[in-house]
């Protein structure tokens, strides 16, 4: 069966990948993922502020009680050469390009506009086939204007664009009052994808101790119909490629990520809970289901469930909601 | 300075001219941290970790051993087996590489000891200047050359090197610690081809061919007899009779290749001067200078200035000497008590009395000749005091030995001084600059002074006086530029400029006190009302002597650009705004440079950060106008309190106040001995917030008291009549146990002594149910709070503490006991000193303490105020620090003492029972001291038998009298850092816990030299980056604990107080209570670890979390009972190593380096951790087979 798709402008052989996790911290996880068959790799996120925090903490620590009392004016060897800033990042990437064959995308979480462009170029640099640009960012502050940050999407990925040559993916949170505005301004920006979408971790709380933890749960398969939802409405309207993440776990959910228009579709819980041969079992059966279903190739699959297509494109709508409420009451 | 163009010009300090010469020329270097070498050391260590290679294109080879003796073994036998080779070291240090230094010139090796000269412990310890190390080495047969500058000390390193190659004899080159070794001067660089021109390749072969090898062998090192000791010994006389010349054909030859020339002995002055200064070291500068100005006002005086000390030049001094002289002083930088003079003097003396009738003397006589001291311990030597030894030299009635720089008015030996004497102003700029360790003033002056001298190419000098205190600290830095050499060994008289980088120092010191005429001053201060706010005096001064005010909110800047306390170069640059040493935009080109240089490879966003700072700084800087009169109410406080003693007032305050040096002879005890519980008296207010207590939530659960580092917040269980009279503000509530006939708890924090570090803060798990932000304490601004709380504080020291016995010995209630440590000048935060608090709260009252040098003696011994005190009963810990390597044997020496002495009182008491009465002699006999209760008991059975005592008129009464407090069961206690115990003094810890003798050890694990900054030691982990061990310590943390356990009779405990307070309270019991010697190690948090100590109680528990600290206690006692002895009080590794280490920069920094090594040794560290655990539970499973009854086995027959 030809599963091939074509996402950010790369061939893939399927739109089969790994999305960003601690999986790919460890280039023999990663292995496996290539060998299991994956079509690409995204790296887990580089974080600016985390990087930021921990370079200023530690030059903070090494100095802070320097040259204060008379027995002891440095408390710390001073190598000429620490490796701040995103190296880690970078060397774990340029590993990860030499270990695998497939293409390797970079995710990316900045806090400035300088570590936006500055840590994309260092990451095209080091040899990454695309960026993802993960926006992931809480607005705490009530007056937070949401055009202020939408435009402010916009502008990084324009200047992030402007600034590299790999073809860029924006990862998005579901929390926009207009998802196709913002959809359509990413693509005006030069956006080549579109990643749906990131999984907040909200926080939860612990009991006895009273306090507010992180809680890291996997997603499951009701996470999928939001991804669904905001895929097929914009697959066709939008000129980037789209990708479906969180939520797909079973052939069933793959299947529905490709119907609604999805060019790539990422996995991470669903690898986390078993393991990398996951991904090989899932294209099999996919490619499988297509049989079964007559269908020539993936492509053929691909938005056919979409708003754009499918045969009943107010089921997207809000009727559809108020048919769902009035069908569970019954 | 002919040549000056030729060469390359560097702004150093003296410790790093020196070890840049040493390095290049040797190829093995084996070192121990001390006080003021270590940076040697350290720098050579780096050097050799990047590679760097001396002048034959190798890399040296760097260890770091376990004392100085162990570096000097080694140095010997590096220097046996045929390698170039030195060491760096200084005081005790080098006393304890004397053996070997006597071996090394018996066996006419050469090599070049440097020693940064510091004073020898005596009565006191002191890390500063003298020459009372260097001259207890003139009998070890080495050459001594001695330098007194920068410059100086770079070249004879140099010229030492190239001479003990050619004489054979080894050579210690000294140079003045501090003053030298730690001062900032711009000098000509000494060029790797300039040390290939002075030294000779065939001699180096030499020396290599006389290596042990078996491809030759000799014998060395035998033992000799009567018949032939004596000759073999003078076979030697040859190459000292030829060193003197081999030096001075060196310092020739030196002149040469560099332009720079010296002699054994060089003549400054008038070539007919009839009065002569002898000197040697820095000091000699600055009667260099003061020699120029005395001859240019028609005096005729010269200056001798001694390089070649050993052998003992007498031909060049003599002929350096001008023939017209009649009167000679020496001055010696050290005190050799009952000697004819100091050794300088004595030889000097010699010298003349050798030359005899042959010297053709212009007065027909022999110059009189007068010694004196001077300069002990860094003790300020200035022109004011070489004019007073000049005056002395013309005066028919002075006496022949005296002293300068003091006021003896004891034995009368002191010159008087002119203090208002200074040399007339020069081309010279004089800039001070107060500050705080925190805010990089020292760095940033430093900066600023290889920037001017960079810039203009003038000479540049940085002296920097830094706090006794460990939190807090200030720094003096005391800057000099100009366009001819500064020889001015002496702080500024007269500044230019002064700085005050911090509002608050104001009130710690008179800043304007060596402030010119005209000066300018530059504050960072906040608000428009800072004219105001500025005290009396100094607004007086500003206005009397015409000065300039400028303030900038330096503090505002740096916040704005997220730079924290560091407002370092937003004041330089104001400083070079408002001086014109050099154009201000080029000064702040070259300070970001500078900028760049230190973060630019480490991080791109500080150098913007620092860089919007400099950019501001200029525009946010104003004058204040000065108007005509003072009229600020504000006072500087008064440095003790008014109720404090008259010792107190007298010399504590004196020296609190900064005016140390005006205390005359006479106040002090000849002999060392000092008064406790003076910290109480020295009022720091250092805490910007400090805690404020919620009684309505707090639950009572003490561990604020318990962890806080400084006894700064306390608690009581009173009465409730006893709250009635409390100032207004003072806090109490029900108490919520019942243990007590007391209803009332009080909770107080100390607001003066409150070091800020928020540990109780942290600690605290009461928080309001409604908004759990709240907690039982909130951090709050001091400056609101400060005046209440300080009366609410002293109402709660007279309230009434329970009786001892009373209080139950656990975790919570032990806190109710009074802590007789406080307000030490431990680190804010330090994770040393809550352990000794706890010590002294439970044995504190009977306890003896020997206590390492290091962190523990310095902030529990360092002047001008002490933190061990006395209860009501005036009952305290008695302390003493004798080494850093023998402390062990020093708490023995004190347990054998106490032990005879009780013994003493027991025998006269059981041969004089009936006259005391029996049923008193047999209680007191007799009597169970294994509680509070039972030692309660004793001390009122003593205060009888005292009574008794005095009734009787026997001699056994009188001897009893003196004896009889020994009857009261002694605490000794052992303190020390990991330094100590694990690596100088491990050979003293092993024989003390194998001697089985009732001592209790206390090592306060830090993992690495705290006190001599970060240096590893065997205690630091696997991973872990520490002074020579930059890449991270590829070996693993010795396990002290289970060496302990090998003696099997000794009680071993490993604590954690952050992680389970109640093991740490219960291990000190048991081992008090462990009647041979026991060993508690105890997990300190330390600066030195990277993270900020106010969660140095998260980063225990994690410690142990991880398995990097598990507890235990083994108790031999339990073999007896027939249960483990071993009991381990953690449970088994529970998360990542990386939880724990990720937290701290002492890990990072490795990780930042080399990433992939970091994770094989966090990999490795977290094996050897699981492994040991396993190894734990192993033991805590071993249970003996073999019983045997607790028995006393029998003693040696006689």
């Amino acid at each position: 069966m030809d599963l091939r798709t074509r996402y950010l402008g790369l061939d893939l052989p399927h739109p089969f990948m790994p999305g960003a996790s601690v999986m790919s911290q460890d280039v023999d996880k990663l292995r496996q993922l290539e060998d299991a068959g994956a079509a690409a790799v995204v790296l887990h996120s580089l974080f600016e502020e985390e990087i930021l925090q921990e370079n200023h903490s530690t030059l903070h620590h090494m100095q802070t009680h320097g040259e204060a009392y008379g027995e002891a004016l440095s408390y710390f060897p001073e190598p000429e050469a620490m490796a701040f800033g995103p190296t880690h990042y970078l060397r774990h990437l340029e590993k990860v390009k030499a270990a695998l064959s497939i293409p390797v995308l970079a995710s990316l979480n900045c806090a400035t506009d300088a570590g936006w462009r500055s840590f994309g170029q260092q990451a095209q640099e080091a040899g990454a086939d695309g960026l993802e640009l993960n926006f992931y960012f809480i607005p705490v502050e009530l007056d937070a204007s949401g055009t202020g940050i939408e435009k402010r999407l916009a502008d990084i990925v324009a200047d992030v664009k402007s600034h590299v040559s790999v073809p860029v993916a924006v990862k998005l949170s579901p929390f926009f009052s207009s998802m196709g505005e913002v959809a359509r301004a990413l693509d005006e920006a030069g956006a080549d994808g579109l990643v749906l979408f990131n999984r907040f971790y909200q926080p939860d709380i612990d009991l006895e101790e009273r306090s507010i933890v992180p809680a890291l749960n996997l997603s499951s398969s009701a996470e999928l119909p939001l991804r669904l939802a905001w895929t097929g409405l914009l697959a066709g309207r939008v000129d980037a490629s789209l990708a479906i993440t969180g939520g797909v776990h079973t052939v069933a959910d793959a299947v529905k990520a490709v119907m609604v228009g999805a060019n790539a579709v990422q996995m991470v819980s669903a690898l986390l809970a078993q393991g990398p041969a996951h991904l090989e079992g899932i294209q099999r059966e996919v490619a499988a289901w297509l049989e079964a279903h007559e269908y020539d190739s993936l492509t053929q699959l691909q938005g056919s469930m979409s708003y754009m297509r499918c045969p009943d494109p107010s089921a997207y709508t809000r009727a559809n909601y108020m048919r769902a409420i009035h069908s569970w009451r019954e | 300075m002919g040549v000056a163009q030729e060469h390359e010009w560097i702004t150093v300090d003296g410790n790093e001219a020196v070890a840049s010469v040493a390095y290049r020329l040797n190829e093995v270097i084996a070192v121990y941290p001390i006080t003021p070498a270590s940076a040697m050391g350290e720098l050579a260590d780096d050097w050799s970790a990047h590679d760097r290679e001396n002048i034959w294109g190798d890399v040296p080879d760097v260890i770091e051993m376990q004392s100085e003796g162990g570096a000097a073994g080694a140095v010997h036998g590096s220097l046996q087996a045929g390698a170039l080779t030195t060491t760096f070291t200084a005081s005790q240090g080098l006393l304890l590489m004397i053996p070997n230094m006597y071996k090394i010139a018996g066996e006419l090796t050469p090599f070049v000891l440097h020693v940064a000269a510091r004073t020898v412990a005596t009565h006191a310890l002191s890390i500063f200047c003298d020459h009372s190390d260097v001259m207890t080495c003139r009998e070890t047969g080495f050459a001594i050359l001695a330098s007194g500058s920068v410059q100086e000390a770079q070249d004879f390193a140099c010229i030492a090197q190239a001479a003990t190659l050619a004489a054979r004899i080894p050579f210690l080159h000294c140079f003045d610690g501090f003053r030298t070794s730690h001062e900032i001067q711009r000098i000509a660089a000494l060029s790797d081809d300039e040390m290939h021109g002075m030294i000779d390749d065939a001699l180096v072969r030499a020396h290599r061919g006389r290596a042990l090898t078996p491809d030759q062998p000799v014998v060395r090192g035998t033992a000799q007899n009567p018949d032939v000791f004596f000759q073999a010994r003078e076979a030697s006389n040859p190459y000292y009779d030829a060193c003197i010349d081999i030096v001075k054909d060196a310092m020739a030859r030196f002149g040469t290749l560099t332009g720079r020339s010296y002699d054994l002995v060089e003549y400054v002055g008038d070539p007919e001067a009839e009065r002569v200064i002898v000197m040697m070291g820095s000091g000699a500068e600055a009667a260099h200078e003061t020699v120029d100005y005395l001859n240019g006002q028609g005096e005729k005086v010269g200056l001798l200035k001694l390089r070649l000390y050993r052998p003992f030049p007498v031909a060049a001094l003599m002929a350096a000497l001008p023939k017209t002289v009649r009167h000679l002083g020496v001055l010696d930088r050290t005190k050799e008590p009952g000697a004819v003079g100091e050794p300088l003097y004595l030889d000097v003396v010699a010298a003349l009395a050798e030359a005899g009738q042959d010297v053709d003397w212009v007065a027909g006589k022999a110059p009189a000749v007068s010694g004196g001291r001077y300069g002990l311990s860094s003790k300020e030597f200035n022109p004011a005091m070489v004019k007073s030894v000049f005056g002395a030299l013309a005066d028919p009635a002075s006496r022949r030995h005296f002293t300068v720089g003091i006021n003896d008015d004891l034995t009368k030996l002191s010159l008087p001084v002119d203090a208002s004497f200074r040399l007339p102003r020069s081309k010279v700029s004089t800039a001070m600059f107060y500050g705080l360790g925190a805010d990089g003033t020292v760095g940033a002056n430093k900066n600023s002074i290889k920037i001017i001298t960079t810039e203009t190419g003038a000479y540049g000098q940085g002296y920097f006086v830094y706090d006794s205190k460990k939190s807090g600290a200030a720094t003096i830095s005391h800057l000099r530029f100009g366009p001819t050499l500064i020889r001015s060994s002496y702080l500024i008289g007269e500044a230019d400029f002064v700085a005050c980088h911090q509002f608050g120092l104001l009130s710690r010191f008179d800043v304007l006190a060596n402030a010119a005429e005209g000066a300018t001053v530059l504050l960072n201060a906040a608000g428009s009302d800072v004219w105001d706010r500025l005290p009396h005096d100094m607004q007086a001064t500003i206005i009397d002597k015409k000065m300039r005010l400028f303030v900038v909110d330096a503090a505002a800047i740096a916040e704005e650009n997220g730079l924290g306390r560091r407002i370092n170069t937003i004041m330089q640059t104001c400083f070079f705004g408002l001086t014109d040493i050099i154009p201000l935009d080029r000064a702040k080109a070259q300070i970001k440079l500078a900028i760049k240089k230190t973060y630019g490879r480490k991080s791109e966003d500080i150098v913007g950060r620092n860089f919007g700072a400099v950019d501001m700084a200029i525009d946010r800087m104003h004058e204040v106008a000065v108007p005509a009169k003072a009229t600020s109410t504000v006072e500087r406080p008064l440095p003790v309190p008014a109720n404090a003693s008259d010792f107190v007032q007298r010399v504590t305050g004196t020296m609190i106040a900064g005016k140390g040096d005006q205390l005359p002879v006479s106040v002090f005890a000849a002999d060392g001995t000092w008064p406790v519980g003076t910290s109480k008296f020295e009022k720091r207010n250092i805490a910007a917030e400090i805690p404020v207590w919620d009684e309505a939530i707090c639950i009572q659960c003490n561990k604020c008291a318990m962890v806080c580092p400084h006894a700064a917040i306390r608690v009581k269980v009173v009465n409730d009549n006893d709250v009635s009279k409390a100032p207004e503000t003072f806090k109490s509530t029900k108490y919520r146990g019942h243990e007590f006939d007391r209803g009332t708890y009080v909770l107080q924090v100390a607001p003066e002594d409150c070091t800020g570090c928020t540990l109780c803060y942290e600690v605290c798990p009461a928080r309001d149910k409604t908004n759990p932000r709240h907690k039982a304490l909130e951090m709050e601004p001091h400056g609101d709070l400060v005046a209440a709380e300080r009366d609410n504080f002293a109402f709660f020291l007279d309230m009434p503490e329970l009786e001892r016995a009373d209080v139950p010995l656990n975790n919570k209630q032990v806190q109710f006991l009074e802590p007789l440590f406080e307000f030490s000048g431990a680190c804010s935060g330090c994770g040393e000193t809550p352990y000794i608090k706890l010590m002294t709260q439970l044995f504190g009252d009977r306890m003896v303490i020997a206590n390492a040098t290091g962190c523990s003696s310095i902030y529990g011994g360092n002047l001008p105020t002490t933190p061990y005190t006395t209860n009501k009963d005036g009952h305290g810990p008695a302390w003493a620090n004798s080494l850093f390597e023998d402390n062990a044997e020093f708490g023995l020496g004190m347990r054998l003492a106490v032990d005879h002495q009780a013994r003493m009182a027991e025998r006269l008491l059981k041969s004089m029972g009936g006259d005391v009465g029996e049923v008193l002699a047999q209680s007191i006999l007799t009597a169970d001291q294994s509680n509070e209760a039972g030692l309660h008991e004793q001390r009122q059975r003593i205060v009888s038998l005292h009574e008794q005592l005095a009734k009787l008129k026997t001699d056994d009464a009188r001897r009893l009298e003196a004896l009889s407090d020994y009857l009261l069961r002694k605490s000794v206690w052992i303190v020390g850092g990991d330094g100590w115990a694990y690596d100088i003094g491990y050979g003293g810890v092993d024989h003390v816990l194998g001697m089985g003798r009732d001592v209790n050890i206390l090592v306060l694990d830090t993992e690495v030299y705290s006190n001599t900054g970060g240096q590893q030691s065997k205690a630091t982990p696997l991973g872990a980056a520490a002074k020579f061990a930059m890449a991270g310590r590829s070996r693993g943390k010795k396990d002290l604990g289970l060496e302990a356990m090998a003696h099997e009779q000794v009680y071993v405990a490993r604590i954690a107080m952050g992680a389970k307070d109640a093991h740490t309270v219960r291990a000190f019991l048991e081992a008090e209570s462990y009647p041979g010697p026991s060993l508690i190690i105890a997990y300190s948090p330390c600066i030195a670890h990277g993270y900020d100590l106010a969660h140095g109680l998260t980063q225990q528990k994690l410690a142990v979390d991880v398995g990097h600290w598990p507890l235990y206690r083994y108790d031999p006692r339990r073999i007896d009972t027939g249960e483990h002895p071993f009991q381990l009080d953690s449970a088994q590794p529970r998360k990542p190593l990386s939880a724990f280490t990720s937290q701290e920069a002492r890990f990072r920094i490795v990780a930042h380096q080399q990433p992939d090594r970091y994770a094989e040794l966090l990999a490795a560290a977290e094996a050897a951790n699981k492994r040991r655990f396993e190894f734990y539970q192993y033991l805590a499973g071993y249970h003996s087979t073999v019983q045997q009854e607790p028995a006393e086995l029998p003693e040696a027959a006689d």
